[in-house]
């Protein structure tokens, strides 16, 4: 039944990129501004994979930057050390999307080693193990010379521009919206709920569990992999404990196990973190008070510590995860 | 060369030992009473550290020359400020969650332990930076059997001993341990025996924050440098300690932390990358392989 909805969203969104389109070729939205749209869009396929993990499964991960980091190392190297590519080589998009893809395969097969042993663990356990991968992940990267090591991947070509991330993330979020409204979703959504009931009623919890694993992992390494060829490096930095958590905030803030919730999340924080890096910068020089980009991170702590005190919910609830539930009863 | 398990490496493994052992003693502590990684441990040991470097440089100041004096008023001033932030991030934090579900109460956590870390580093009197630390005891080395032993090797193992000590005499023998062990058996029994439950475990944030700010001394001391984020991975490598001996298993922290610290110290002298990543390949072992770890006893779902 829902099936029928996507003709609808593929006409919202068709919109909405003719809309940023036309105001960018107006000269209303500068390249700075549609620089953070982009952005915005590959932290909604962050956010948006983490759901799936998180918000629907209920499987509490912790590493997520770190599957984005291997797609971001995985494409990076393809384009720019083995297939020396440029944006100018005709059909060299061909390549690059090849490269994304493997960049989110290979990101996929690491969750499926990972999660195969660890997803028997339960709650915070599998948060320490999946925080510990990232970690790991990151170690290995900062030790891999050919790669640039502590350095990063330089001289990434600039391939991700405003048409192909918004391509990718449409039809990332209606790939994953699709799998929640599946039977194969409901199945996660259970699992959620009640892991020994959805046992008992016969459903494979451990195969689903890795499944949803692998699928967000899957997504993570594609929007690694755009951010890669958005910001021309790779480094091991950007994919850190920190970054994972700020997911994180965006599917707690957006409201867990919906995907609305998400999308205006991500676009909201990614806003809000580019507004307060210049407002600190600009209190700091209006005042001379030395006042760092850290205070950034203290709002953001404070925000996640809020939002749980007072707003479990988070923006958009729990709706859209329970209506599932409901159109099922009927 | 030699190998690598010689007495430096041993002598090298129980001094990290030992400070894992103290962060790892406040872990395992938290989680037996109330079932909550307390990601901002790690942080409690920064500030630990932190109020040492403050408190020496005050008493230094007044009570220039009294060594041991001053070494026990830092002492003090490390435990203090570091319980003291434990029992307002329970009460803060946590305490509001504590009957809504468990993931709830270990994102606060996260969100705690990134307040603790980019607030420290964003206030101008301690900023990111590192600083290097105080020589409060003044340092001298003796040399026992090929093996370099300095007296803060001695200190570290011996402030580690006097505490964990205490601390089993105060839980085994105390009413009020008696009390801890109740509450961490069974919450509403405890209740029902007329166990102030709260006060319970604001005790126990504050016992596990000191022991973390004693830890924080001790290893500003040994490393001698201190900066907002130097927690994160100690506070990992006690957690880790504290499953790999079984958590919410108090002798079990102690024996995992030793055995981490062991690993850890052979595992570098061998290579430094296989040294950064061995405690997460214990870790995953001991979750495979015997989930509850080595003391911890097993427990079945509840339907």
């Amino acid at each position: 039944m829902t099936r029928f909805k996507t003709p609808k969203l593929l006409i919202t969104a068709a919109v909405v990129y003719g809309v940023i389109q036309a105001l960018y070729s107006l000269g209303i939205i500068n390249g700075y501004i549609l620089h953070i749209i982009n952005q915005s869009l590959i932290y909604v396929i962050l956010a948006a994979s983490l759901n799936l993990i998180n918000g629907i499964t209920g499987q509490f991960s912790l590493g997520h930057m770190g599957f984005a980091g291997i797609g971001a190392y995985v494409s990076g190297t393809l384009t720019t050390l083995i297939f020396k590519l440029n944006p100018s080589i005709p059909g060299s998009y061909l390549l690059f999307i090849v490269a994304i893809l493997a960049g989110g395969l290979v990101a996929a097969l690491v969750g499926f080693l990972i999660g195969f042993p660890s997803l028997r663990l339960k709650g915070d356990y599998l948060a320490i193990v999946t925080l510990g991968f990232g970690e790991i992940i990151r170690t290995v990267f900062n030790n891999i010379e050919y790669v640039g090591g502590p350095r990063g991947l330089l001289g990434i070509p600039k391939f991700s521009n405003f048409t192909v991330i918004f391509i990718v993330t449409f039809l990332s979020v209606a790939v994953i919206r699709n799998i929640i409204q599946s039977p194969h979703g409901r199945a996660m959504l259970s699992i959620r709920e009640n892991e020994l009931a959805s046992e008992l009623v016969g459903i494979n919890t451990t195969r689903y569990k890795v499944l949803s694993f692998a699928t967000g992992a899957f997504f993570a390494g594609i929007a690694g992999g755009l951010f890669a060829h958005l910001l021309q490096l790779a480094h091991p930095t950007q994919f850190g404990f920190s970054k994972s958590v700020e997911i994180l905030i965006m599917i707690y803030a957006g409201g867990v196990g919906s995907l609305t919730g998400s999308i205006v999340a991500a676009f909201a924080l990614t806003f809000l973190s580019e507004g307060l890096r210049l407002g600190i910068r600009a209190l700091a020089d209006a005042t001379g008070l030395p006042i760092g980009g850290e205070w950034r991170m203290v709002i953001y702590a404070l925000l996640l510590i809020f939002i749980m005190l007072f707003r479990n919910e988070g923006l958009m609830g729990t709706k859209e995860s329970k209506v599932i539930l409901i159109e099922e009863a009927d | 060369m030699g190998s690598i398990f010689n007495a430096q490496q041993i002598v090298n493994g129980l001094q990290v030992g030992s400070i894992y052992a103290l962060i790892a003693l406040g872990y395992t502590m938290v989680y037996g009473i109330v079932r909550l990684i307390n990601f901002a441990h790690g942080d409690f040991y920064m500030i630990g550290a932190y109020a040492a470097y403050g408190a020496f440089y005050l008493f230094n100041a007044s009570l220039g020359g009294k060594t041991g004096i001053v070494a026990f008023l830092v002492l003090a001033a490390s435990m203090a400020a570091s319980g003291a932030v434990a029992l307002l991030a329970n009460k803060l934090a946590y305490k509001p969650l504590r009957y809504k579900p468990k993931l709830s109460s270990l994102i606060t956590a996260i969100g705690v332990s990134m307040f603790l870390e980019y607030f420290f580093s964003a206030l101008p009197v301690i900023g990111p930076s590192y600083r290097s630390f105080p020589e409060i005891i003044p340092r001298t080395d003796i040399t026992v059997g090929g093996a370099i032993i300095s007296n803060y090797v001695v200190i570290d193992i011996a402030v580690a001993a006097i505490l964990m000590v205490s601390l089993t005499l105060l839980v085994r023998k105390s009413s009020l341990g008696k009390a801890m062990r109740a509450v961490s058996q069974d919450k509403d029994a405890a209740r029902l025996m007329g166990i102030n439950v709260e006060k319970i475990i604001s005790f126990t944030f504050l016992i596990g924050g000191a022991f973390a700010g004693a830890a924080g001394l001790l290893a500003g001391m040994t490393y001698p440098r201190i900066f907002p984020y130097m927690g994160i991975q100690p506070g990992l490598k006690a957690f880790i300690a504290a499953v790999l001996g079984g958590i919410g298993n108090i002798p079990g922290a102690v024996l995992g932390a030793y055995i981490m610290g062991l690993a850890e110290t052979f595992a570098s002298a061998y290579n430094s990358l296989i040294g950064e990543g061995i405690s997460f390949a214990i870790l995953i072992l001991v979750l495979l392989i015997r989930p509850t770890g080595l003391l911890g006893e097993k427990t079945a779902d509840k339907i």
